[in-house]
């Protein structure tokens, strides 16, 4: 097979020969594995604020990873160069993890099977500037008609296209061209005087400017931003103590994000420094939840044809009815814990080694009529809007700030309440969902994982769920 | 090499007045990682690589665009001018869009440290050995260490060159390196980790791996065990490590930006006593051998020292040129930006200054209360002043650490804690750009049982 259809072979001239000699030199110092990560990310991204269109930027990065792995040892090296002489420096740079006779790599490539998952009719930056100028207009002008109120607005759009390919030295070979767009904005009012309040709303996805033509136009985020702003002004403080905690659908799901996905990530479980370690075949839900972590969802943010390994995404069953079922491997975990990689090796760009993360992460929807679940709540509180959350792995515990929330009492949703912090234990916290509603939904496409410094982005979604007890952080007694 | 930079910075901008811009900014920056991390006793990673990349803005007239690329040759530079100057065209006119002042371009004359060349000279092997030696340390410190995430030891060389279109061009020289650690304690299935960290601009300044070790393990230790307290309002100690946390939200509240679009709760409130007396807070970038410490900011603005807080009077924003000239102000030096875009405002060393009394003295003060040395997914909402966050500590119980706490939030308003700071300790390091002393708050919302 050719590499005659791929960008780098266009653009750099990069052939399967080039490939197989980095590798080798990569190999030269006898690791047992390398791999190359070929990086060519051009960015866009347009704002408005105050009603001025103040910035527009664009940008391109492109360079190449080089990964070495001796046993559990890794060496990388980068370069941001593709001319020959400098990726063969930065793979003897990577090579020097291994002590000994330089191993073979595996002659000839396979082409990876991988996904369809995301239509490209145009190229973003095909797409006119002057649209793009379009979108954070009309932005502006839906958040600012939406209420007289509204004082401030935000509206950003970014998109991105990223063309990769990978060269494994057991002959794994794949490329993908991955796009990505967002738009956010930003929203503050307040009445005459009074003290200001913010709302947000975002989303995108691997689509490109169509998108927000057809499907979620600016005005639909506008609106949501305006709205959201509107509300806080009425809003009381949050409750302080243990509570029933209603979360309504969507992106909510932040939670089985925090709670369990970040723990069922293969490297903190072959290190057993996770909660979650050992534990496959315990029940650490109630019977209700099944979360899965699926990488293969048509458009989604988190979606990839391949994996930042060059391996195809899968669906991953994280819990079924409860019970732990699996980790998230990369390829370096799946090889030290004789398992198979669960297409979930990820990385920020080619300056950074890939490790186990999450796609998008959601809740498979239950039996229960959300407004069931509402009027079952005598006293409690309901959660609409999430920003985001943190979880330390080893002691399970985790945190999401609710951004809007409102007080149950008496199966009503009565007054909204202020931005609080909602904390819970991974293991124990999913233990107590008593109703899970019909309604899953997936997020809109904003969410951004962070962990040991790399960002990648993620989807989440949940059905309307009632969970019997969870702290919620706010002031009022 | 360096000299080159700041030809092909100057160069850039003169290009971009060639193709019509009237004014333009170029950063270039050029840097060298390396990072080797350990674990369980033995090599984990290593990683060692360079890059570099530039960045342009330009105006035309009051119209801003930018790009960036790492590609430097002059094609490259080539094809990021024009991009730019394309962008611009389809921005609407900003009547405050703009470059510095004149008067205020320069550099700040004396020697910052800010770069050591014995971290260039450092041997990979050496590297491990402090890692290696930090781990060990740890996992021998105690039998209820059991497990470690693992050490690593990191350097970086950089160097930043700026240059404008008025005629400054600028460059300096960074450099740092750092070593931390994370054990994990266990006991009664119970699991903890912690970690304990240092970093410096030179290699003699940093802490030894003993030291780094036997800290890391001595804090994930004390957290074994915890309990979850009643929900209360109690008051609470911050150690410098979650005060500085808190610091950092402070920043966001007095940064220009949130101020000039009334996103801030110290909008308009120059002048006006905002916080108790014993804050004072510093804004200061011209201190030798610190992380926030630079000759001149992102736009070429003189580095500079600026009192933000006295004695609980704010004092002064932090500001760039656009948002000092939004709110008819003069810039503080505080412009910051990566390589493309307009610039921001980031912090120099911004500090709160040390207090008389030491840590211990300020637990001994409290009767019952929390000392938080985690925060976790804190969220400070910059606008209203609404602070909650998750936390994990110790617990104070007639003037004594008591038992490890978590599973619990904090939360309150900044407004309130500000008048509410009752003492600030004596134990002010610099381990960031943001640095506090210990802080004892009289009053914030406990969330638990």
């Amino acid at each position: 097979m050719g590499l005659s259809p791929s960008f780098f072979a266009a653009k750099f001239g990069i052939t399967e020969r080039d490939l197989e000699s980095y590798l080798s030199e990569a190999l030269s110092a006898g690791g047992e594995y390398a791999d190359l990560y070929f990086e060519y990310l051009s960015t866009s991204s347009i704002g408005i604020d105050e009603g001025i269109v103040k910035s527009a930027s664009e940008s391109v990065t492109l360079g190449v990873g080089i990964r070495v792995i001796a046993g559990e040892r890794t060496g990388y090296a980068y370069s941001d160069d593709l001319s020959p002489e400098k990726i063969r420096k930065a793979a003897r740079v990577a090579a020097l993890i291994a002590r000994g006779p330089a191993s073979v790599m595996k002659t000839g490539f396979q082409e990876a099977r991988k996904h369809n998952l995301y239509s490209m009719v145009t190229s973003p930056h095909e797409a006119s500037l002057a649209e793009r100028v379009d979108l954070v207009k009309r932005a502006d002008t839906a958040a600012r008609a939406y209420d007289s109120r509204v004082f401030q607005v935000i509206a950003n759009y970014a998109d991105s296209v990223r063309e990769v390919l990978v060269a494994s030295s057991d002959g794994r070979l794949s490329f993908d061209r991955q796009p990505m767009a967002r738009m956010g904005v930003a929203a503050l009012a307040r009445e005459t005087d009074g003290v200001p309040q913010q709302g947000y709303s975002g989303g995108g996805g691997r689509v490109t400017l169509d998108f927000f033509l057809n499907e979620k136009t600016p005005e639909h985020f506008a609106r949501e931003a305006a709205r959201q702003a509107i509300v806080q002004l009425s809003a009381v403080d949050a409750p302080a103590g243990e509570s029933v905690v209603v979360l309504g659908p969507g992106w909510p799901g932040i939670l089985l994000h925090e709670a369990v996905g970040h723990g069922l990530e293969a490297d903190f479980n072959r290190k057993g420094v996770s909660a979650f370690s050992g534990r496959i075949g315990q029940q650490v839900a109630s019977p209700l939840c099944t979360v899965i972590d699926d990488g293969t969802i048509g458009s989604r943010r988190g979606s990839l044809n391949v994996d930042d390994e060059g391996v195809p995404t899968q669906k991953n069953v994280l819990i079924e009815n409860g019970i732990l079922r699996g980790y998230l491997q990369d390829t370096l975990s799946a090889r030290l814990l004789k398992s198979a990689s669960t297409g979930s090796g990820r990385r920020e760009s080619y300056q950074h080694i890939p490790m186990p993360r999450m796609t998008n992460t959601y809740m498979l929807a239950g039996q229960s009529d959300p407004d069931d679940i509402i009027r079952s709540v005598p006293k409690g509180i309901y959660c609409a809007t999430f920003g985001g959350g943190q979880v330390d792995i080893t002691s399970g515990n985790f945190v999401f700030q609710a951004t809007e929330s409102y007080l149950i009492e008496n199966g009503k949703l009565t007054q909204p309440v202020k931005g609080a912090t909602l904390i819970g234990n991974g293991p124990e916290a999913l233990k107590y969902v008593s109703m899970v509603g019909h309604d899953l939904q997936l997020d809109e496409g904003i969410g951004v994982c962070g962990k040991e410094g790399q960002s990648v982005p993620v989807g989440v979604g949940i059905p309307t769920v009632k969970i019997d007890k969870m702290t919620v952080g706010g002031t009022a007694a | 090499m360096s000299d080159n930079l700041l030809d092909i910075a100057a160069g850039a901008t003169k290009r971009a007045l060639e193709l019509g811009a009237s004014g333009a900014e170029c950063t270039i920056s050029e840097g060298e990682e390396f990072s080797a991390s350990v674990r369980m006793r033995e090599v984990e990673n290593l990683k060692q690589a360079g890059s570099r990349g530039a960045g342009i803005r330009v105006l035309v007239g009051n119209l801003t665009g930018s790009s960036k690329t790492s590609d430097l040759s002059p094609q490259g530079i080539e094809t990021m001018v024009r991009g730019a100057l394309d962008l611009a065209r389809i921005t609407t006119p900003d009547p405050h869009a703009g470059l510095p002042d004149p008067a205020d371009l320069g550099r700040f004359q004396g020697d910052l440290k800010l770069y050591d060349d014995a971290v260039s000279r450092i041997e990979t092997e050496w590297k491990i050995a402090q890692a290696t030696k930090a781990e060990e340390v740890a996992l021998a410190a105690d039998a209820r260490i059991t497990n470690s995430e693992g050490a690593s030891f990191d350097s970086y060389l950089g160097s930043r060159v700026f240059a404008n279109s008025l005629g400054f061009a600028g460059e300096y020289r960074t450099s740092s390196c750092g070593l931390s650690v994370v054990p994990v304690a266990k006991q009664n299935g119970s699991m903890e980790r912690d970690y304990w960290h240092t970093s410096a601009r030179e290699v003699s300044r940093l802490e030894s791996p003993e030291e780094v070790g036997r800290r890391a393990a001595e804090r994930a230790l004390r957290r074994l065990n915890p309990r979850k307290v009643p929900t209360q309002k109690v008051p609470v100690i911050f150690e410098p490590r979650t005060a500085r946390m808190l610091l950092g939200d402070l920043f966001d509240a007095v940064n220009g930006g949130a101020i000039y679009r009334h996103a801030s709760f110290l909008a308009g409130k120059l002048g006006e006593k905002i916080a108790s007396e014993a804050l004072t807070i510093i804004d200061d970038a011209t201190m030798p051998g610190l992380f926030g410490s630079s000759p001149f900011d992102d736009e070429g603005v003189t580095s500079r020292r600026t009192v933000v807080i006295e004695r609980g009077v704010l004092k002064s924003y932090l500001l760039n040129t656009y948002t000092a000239l939004k709110l008819g102000l003069k810039t503080t030096g505080n412009a910051s930006r990566g390589l493309a875009g307009s610039a921001g405002v980031g912090p120099g060393n911004f500090y709160i200054e040390a207090g008389e009394r030491s840590e211990g003295d300020l637990i001994a003060g409290v009767r019952q209360g929390l000392y938080v040395t985690e925060l976790i997914g804190a969220s400070a909402n910059t606008v209203t002043g609404d602070y909650s966050s998750g936390a994990a500590g110790l617990w104070i119980e007639n003037g004594e650490l008591a038992y490890p706490v978590s599973e619990i939030t904090i939360a309150g308003n900044l407004k309130q804690m500000l008048m509410n700071l009752e003492q600030v300790g004596a134990n002010l390091e610099f381990r960031s750009s943001i640095a506090s002393p210990a802080l004892l708050i009289g009053e914030m919302t406990i969330s638990g049982q």
